[in-house]
């Protein structure tokens, strides 16, 4: 499986609305040094987990920014990287209409994000989601168990390490394989 | 029932809590060996670590006495006989006909008044999203379309507004046009159901039947066009599969123009009905607030007097050339959210109209021929949907158009690498797509924010000190469909 590269179109320039947010997290946060990065018009601001609650009580509070709804949380797996866990934070202000994303990477050895459950009360399902497919642990979450899968179930589904399943099919002498097997990345010639 | 009080007892016997749970909620953690309940067994725990800390749930599992089902009259009879405490836990659904689907709701009552609520979902959860990543990023519309069945057009429609801003690539004008048609008609669907479903719970019965009357219209009017009446797979990235058919343009006005008459009537029905507003007014509110804390979009979040609408906030599709109002009303209640989802039918029917007048003519799926589909289908008036002019260009004339259409069939694309968030306005409000791509043929993550999901979580506020009955009306106000909040 081909590494995703990070985004790292320098040309784009973030929009007027973000220009303060952007300048503040430099210099209120300036030790904590947030990468952003800039994709079709989208802002990222990448940082360090130790950081995470500091920034985003920021966002939320600052006249400038006020991102007072968290739009979504999601994890993705990287399973090249070391720090393979990433969790990626959705925001937007309602007053400005800007839209952010905050990155935090964490490795499977050390899970541990700390819960943005008091900054934003809705990250409690989105967080639930995220540790139950992809195994990060929410520091201070209120009620860290399994939202969407069974409570007894072994394993995070969402790791890309973990199998799609599935069943052969025999039909009239043609044999079709389970999903996770029928397709090969990069089309059917790079087996 | 049994199975709600063994939880409890769980979190008794649990010494030091890791993280400080929140009283009274049902843990649904991995389940303790020790202490198992037979139903009907009254539980005798052993002292708690540390006697001077005794949680409130562990006060409660003391005086748990479990039972399953049974006759109500001698449930409570014996909750009286054996109980210390007159908090009764039970677990409305998945099984319920009130629950709109497969939700479970584990209520902790006080007599007849509601102390705790918590949505317990999952019981729909079919992996879409770990599927999608071993398909194609067209076969992945027909997985989106899945997901929210009640709006299945907007699932497809923000889809491919993701997979369309990863590749760089805008769809044709009239192909957005009529998007923004059936995303409409979808709306007043989806909304129909609500009335429909929230009438039924209320006991206003004949609104049920009215709502779905008309909801089968419009559902007739999407299988004209795209075949199915719902999972219609008929969005796809950089256009929709296929135009209109004949005759249907007529036939979405005379709709239009019924369903206005229509909308008229069901306010004459509920509106100023007593027994309506009875059930309805001052339920359920949440402060303005507390709704934007809990990440609450949509309807439920106008109806506490914010006109936020993602179609005049950061408009797609070409919202931003239709004249339309986004409705607010302020008491934030059930009756606030009936009023403004009636209103935002009105709305969608004004969109509607102003697309039929104004739809641009042209291809509906993007000429680029390494992403349009290549298959040209026309449904003639034999029932065939061979277009065969295409046919016989592949069979025929030219072998590279035929190796084309088999590979852009069997593996379709590369999308560039990269990630995007994109977002519309469903009928329950945000729904966004977090796409990540690695630069193949098959998407590398997709992430959904369905709006249902999110605001379920107003379920436990709104329901606190509410009777039982009027958590029904309560929760009906969210409009959750389960096959998007499970996914």
């Amino acid at each position: 499986m081909s590494q995703v590269q990070p985004p790292r179109e320098t040309t784009a320039t973030p929009p007027d609305a973000l220009q303060p947010v952007l300048t503040g997290l430099r210099e209120r946060f300036g030790q904590a040094e947030p990468q952003v990065t800039g994709h079709r018009g989208e802002v990222t601001v990448e940082l360090d987990r130790a950081h995470l609650v500091d920034v985003a009580t920021w966002l939320r509070d600052d006249p400038a920014a006020r991102f007072r709804h968290l739009s979504d949380l999601s994890g993705t797996d990287y399973p090249d990287r070391p720090d393979r866990l990433c969790v990626d934070y959705h925001l937007y202000s309602l007053e400005h209409n800007v839209r952010l994303r905050l990155k935090v990477r964490v490795t499977v050895e050390d899970p541990h994000v700390p819960s943005v459950t008091g900054v934003w009360p809705t990250a409690n399902f989105h967080e639930r989601e995220v540790y139950d497919f992809f195994g990060v642990r929410f520091d201070g979450h209120p009620n860290l168990v399994r939202i969407l899968m069974p409570e007894d179930w072994k394993g995070y589904p969402q790791r890309k390490d973990y199998p799609l399943g599935g069943v052969d099919v025999d039909y009239h002498g043609a044999h079709v394989p389970p999903p996770d097997t029928r397709r090969y990345k990069g089309g059917w010639t790079s087996t | 029932m049994s199975e709600i009080l063994r939880d409890h007892a769980d979190e008794a016997t649990r010494d030091v809590p890791q993280e400080a749970p929140e009283p009274g909620r049902p843990s649904t953690s991995q389940p303790v060996d020790q202490a198992v309940v037979r139903p009907g067994e009254a539980l005798d725990l052993p002292p708690a670590a540390a006697a001077e800390h005794v949680t409130l749930n562990q006060r409660r599992a003391r005086q748990v006495v479990a039972m399953g089902g049974g006759d109500w009259a001698e449930v409570t009879a014996r909750a009286d006989a054996e109980g210390d405490d007159d908090l009764m836990v039970i677990n409305m659904g998945p099984q319920h006909p009130a629950t709109h689907g497969v939700l479970r709701l584990v209520v902790e009552l006080r007599g007849e008044e509601v102390v705790k609520l918590e949505p317990v979902i999952g019981y729909l959860h079919t992996g879409i999203e770990k599927s999608i990543e071993f398909r194609t990023w067209v076969q992945g519309v027909t997985f989106v379309t899945r997901m929210d069945y009640l709006s299945p057009i907007f699932n497809e429609t923000a889809y491919c507004l993701a997979v369309e801003k990863l590749l760089g690539v805008e769809p044709p004008r009239r192909a957005r046009a009529l998007r923004v048609l059936l995303m409409e008609l979808n709306r007043v669907a989806s909304h129909l159901v609500w009335l429909a479903t929230t009438g039924l719970e209320l006991g206003a019965l004949s609104v049920m039947l009215y709502g779905f009357r008309e909801r089968e219209e419009i559902l007739d009017i999407l299988e004209d066009v795209t075949g199915l009446r719902m999972n219609h797979a008929w969005v796809r990235p950089a256009g929709v599969v296929q135009d209109l058919p004949d005759g249907t343009e007529d036939k979405i006005r005379r709709f239009v123009r019924d369903m206005r008459a229509k909308a008229d009537e069901y306010e004459t029905l509920l509106t100023n009905n007593p027994i309506w507003l009875e059930r309805t007014r001052g339920i359920g509110h949440l402060s303005q607030d507390r709704l934007i804390e809990l990440g609450v979009t949509g309807p439920m979040l106008r109806a506490s007097g914010l006109a936020h609408d993602l179609r005049k906030a950061e408009p797609y599709s070409g919202y931003e050339q239709y004249d339309f109002e986004v409705p607010t009303a302020t008491g934030s209640d059930v009756y606030a959210r009936y009023q403004v989802r009636l209103a935002e039918m009105r709305q969608s029917l004004r969109i509607v109209e102003q697309v039929l007048d104004s739809l641009p003519g042209g291809p509906v799926m993007i000429e680029d021929p390494k992403v349009g589909w290549p298959a040209r289908l026309a449904l003639g008036p034999d029932g065939l949907g061979n277009s065969p002019a295409h046919v016989n260009h592949i069979m025929g004339e030219s072998m590279e158009a035929l190796i084309h259409h088999f590979k852009m069939v069997t593996e379709g694309f590369k999308v560039p690498a990269g990630e995007v968030y994109v977002t519309v306005e469903s009928p329950r409000g945000e729904l966004g797509y977090h796409v990540v791509s690695d630069g193949s043929n098959l998407p590398y993550r997709v992430h959904v924010r369905d709006p249902s999901f999110v605001n379920l979580q107003t379920g436990g506020p709104m329901a606190e000190g509410l009777l039982v009955a009027d958590v029904i009306a309560a929760m009906s106000s969210i409009d959750p469909v389960l096959g998007g909040v499970d996914r």
